[in-house]
């Protein structure tokens, strides 16, 4: 069912170029180490402009901004891509399990789901960030704390719709173990929405991480990409007119954000086909005179 | 009945599903006529294209699917021409429509009275008082109890829902009630008693009633005139009796074959109707739709369309006997 996903994914256009860029960002990152310098090597002045020798120039401590890029999203793309992936399978299981279970149980989650909602995500997780040790460990566990509740409530309303569906009822009186309805019967039918989620959550993973790193909350002797855009700030790369320091790392954040969110359109089409197929239709009608109204049936008489 | 207008006329109707690689014609060419105060049965297997005619006269159809070519006359004009705002005064003060599965066209979250009365606040102006007594009256028209009012939908029983259905539908007074399927989900005992309300209502309020089924026996026995469709075709139509007892058209012939009914001999013989319908995508390029399928099928039928022999008032489609 997944590898099916991923075809269709595939075959899919918008899905195929976020799906491309994406895996050519991740090829260029994880191979860095063997090719790139030492991303805290002090090899040059500070604040040189792109040249041959640095493409991307170097920072304040005249390390070289191309290989800190590269080395840093090492460290940024696998925490946000874990903590993507933690956030979804904690709300995915929380949330169908609590829809299925109901009764007490679920009352207890829904309403350690609304108090997590109510918490504001961002000075939360500015003062756990403070209080513990800092490292992308730290990070992590963070915005895992203040990330989970929002996918356990959307994954739990869905869960709940498709629990009352027959074939839940049906797979019941077959004798299937709880387990298994819920992994095998209710899960796959939100496997759309878990996959969006995870983007989602992906996304705001970078960009909370990012965040984060840039308010010094991280441990900053480490190269990420949220560091480089503290030290950026640190050097005062704005007041200087050093560009480099912090406009690569950006467009890098971007790149990630704009591919996750080209495979994220891609998803939605393959779930619910007719979206494609409108598309499809109102480009064809497009020249004819035709009322575009979706409560009006078109009318193209030639 | 003969002399009068029709009061909805769809003359050489198309609607197709408009796709890049390939259009799926979904109606092909259909021509009939409902007269006032006429029971006009339309009956077809699952697929020809009976619901996506009722979708296509109250223009309801979702979007891959567009009208290509035909006009409806409704009281004369081309209801085709209209744009959003003209429809949708046409919608249900002139065209009113009951849907197939009432459990599922009622708000859940509305009682019975909101969702009557949202009707005719889309439509009329009228006080409070004015809009009770209506709604009132088309219960008592249906034959349910004012206590119903105060109920949620889930309190009802489907025949009970139904007929909320059918209430709703005569909110407005329409010339034109579409019935698409109303009683399919239903026991042959409401079914009965909710068509025979229907009738009786017919008979005195005098609109129009198109009513959308695959059950030929049920459609033979309430309609005035029925019209066969296959493929997205109109096979036959006719008086109802006269297609009861001298249908013409071979796919009508078939269907009667394969319907028991309470006065057969005892010894009948059921025929089925052999193969299956068409995919829309495999649709013959060229002759009859159900050349495939038919026992009298010769040479011609597979390669020139049968011409439309008869008038409005009884019409098939067919080479057979020319």
């Amino acid at each position: 069912m997944l590898l099916q996903l991923f075809k269709d994914l595939y075959r899919n256009r918008k899905a195929r170029f976020g799906m491309t860029i994406l895996f050519v960002l991740f090829l260029l990152v994880y191979s860095s180490p063997f090719w790139s310098q030492d991303p805290l090597a002090i090899g040059a002045m500070p604040h040189l402009a792109p040249s041959q020798n640095f493409w991307f120039g170097t920072n304040g401590q005249g390390q070289d901004v191309l290989a800190q890029c590269f080395r840093g999203a090492v460290l940024s793309l696998t925490t946000a891509f874990l903590v993507g992936a933690a956030v979804t399978m904690i709300g995915a299981f929380i949330g169908t399990l609590s829809a299925y279970l109901g009764g007490w149980f679920d009352q207890g989650m829904v309403l350690l789901i609304n108090l997590f909602l109510v918490i504001p995500g961002l000075p939360l997780a500015i003062i756990l960030a403070a209080y513990l040790p800092p490292g992308p460990m730290t990070i992590g566990f963070v915005l895992i704390i203040t990330g989970w509740a929002w996918n356990a409530r959307v994954l739990r309303s869905q869960a709940l719709s498709i629990k009352q569906r027959d074939f839940v009822q049906a797979s019941l009186v077959a004798g299937e173990p709880l387990w298994r309805i819920v992994i095998f019967e209710i899960l796959p039918n939100m496997i759309s929405l878990v996959l969006s989620t995870f983007i989602g959550s992906t996304i705001y993973a970078i960009g909370a991480q990012v965040g984060l790193e840039f308010l010094g909350l991280g441990d900053i002797s480490q190269v990420s990409w949220g560091t480089i855009l503290y030290w950026a700030n640190n050097d005062s790369a704005l007041l200087t007119g050093s560009w480099w320091m912090f406009v690569p790392v950006g467009i890098a954040i971007a790149l990630v954000g704009f591919s996750l969110s080209l495979i994220n359109f891609g998803v939605d089409e393959i779930t619910n086909p007719r979206l494609r197929d409108e598309d499809e239709f109102y480009t064809m009608l497009k020249d004819k005179t035709a009322y575009l109204n979706s409560e009006l049936t078109p009318v193209v008489r030639s | 009945m003969k002399n009068k207008a029709p009061l909805l006329s769809i003359r050489n109707l198309c609607v197709d599903v408009l796709q890049r690689k390939q259009s799926i014609r979904i109606i092909d060419e259909l021509n009939m006529s409902v007269y006032p105060g006429e029971f006009f049965g339309l009956v077809g297997e699952s697929g020809c294209g009976k619901s996506t005619l009722a979708g296509a006269i109250l223009r309801t159809l979702p979007a891959p699917c567009a009208i290509t070519a035909g006009e409806i006359l409704f009281d004369g004009e081309d209801i085709l021409g209209l744009g959003f705002e003209g429809m949708r005064a046409v919608r249900w003060s002139k065209i009113a429509m009951v849907f197939q599965s009432a459990m599922n066209c009622l708000n859940p979250v509305l009682s019975i009275f909101d969702q009557l009365q949202d009707t005719v606040a889309a439509h009329l102006s009228i006080d409070q008082s004015e809009k009770k007594e209506r709604i009132l009256s088309r219960l008592a028209m249906v034959g349910l109890d004012p206590d119903c009012l105060t109920m949620y939908p889930h309190q009802l029983s489907g025949g009970m829902r139904q007929r909320v259905g059918i209430a709703m539908a005569l909110m407005l007074n329409p010339k034109l009630l579409i019935l698409d399927e109303p009683t399919t989900a239903l026991d042959v005992v409401t079914q009965k008693s909710i068509l025979d309300h229907i009738k009786r209502l017919q008979r005195t309020l005098g609109f129009s009633v198109l009513m959308i089924t695959h059950d030929l026996p049920l459609i033979l026995s309430y309609s005035d005139r029925v019209g066969v469709m296959y493929g997205g075709r109109l096979m036959e139509w006719g008086a109802a009796d006269r297609i009861q007892d001298q249908a013409e058209h071979p796919y009508t012939q078939a269907l009667l074959d394969s319907f028991p009914s309470l006065f057969d001999p005892k010894d009948k013989v059921y025929t089925e109707i052999g193969g299956k319908s068409f995919s829309p995508k495999q649709r013959p390029a060229h002759g009859c739709v159900f050349a495939g399928r038919c026992q009298h099928c010769e040479q011609r039928c597979e390669t020139y369309l049968p011409p439309l022999r008869g008038t409005d008032h009884h019409a098939v489609v067919c080479h057979l006997g020319t």
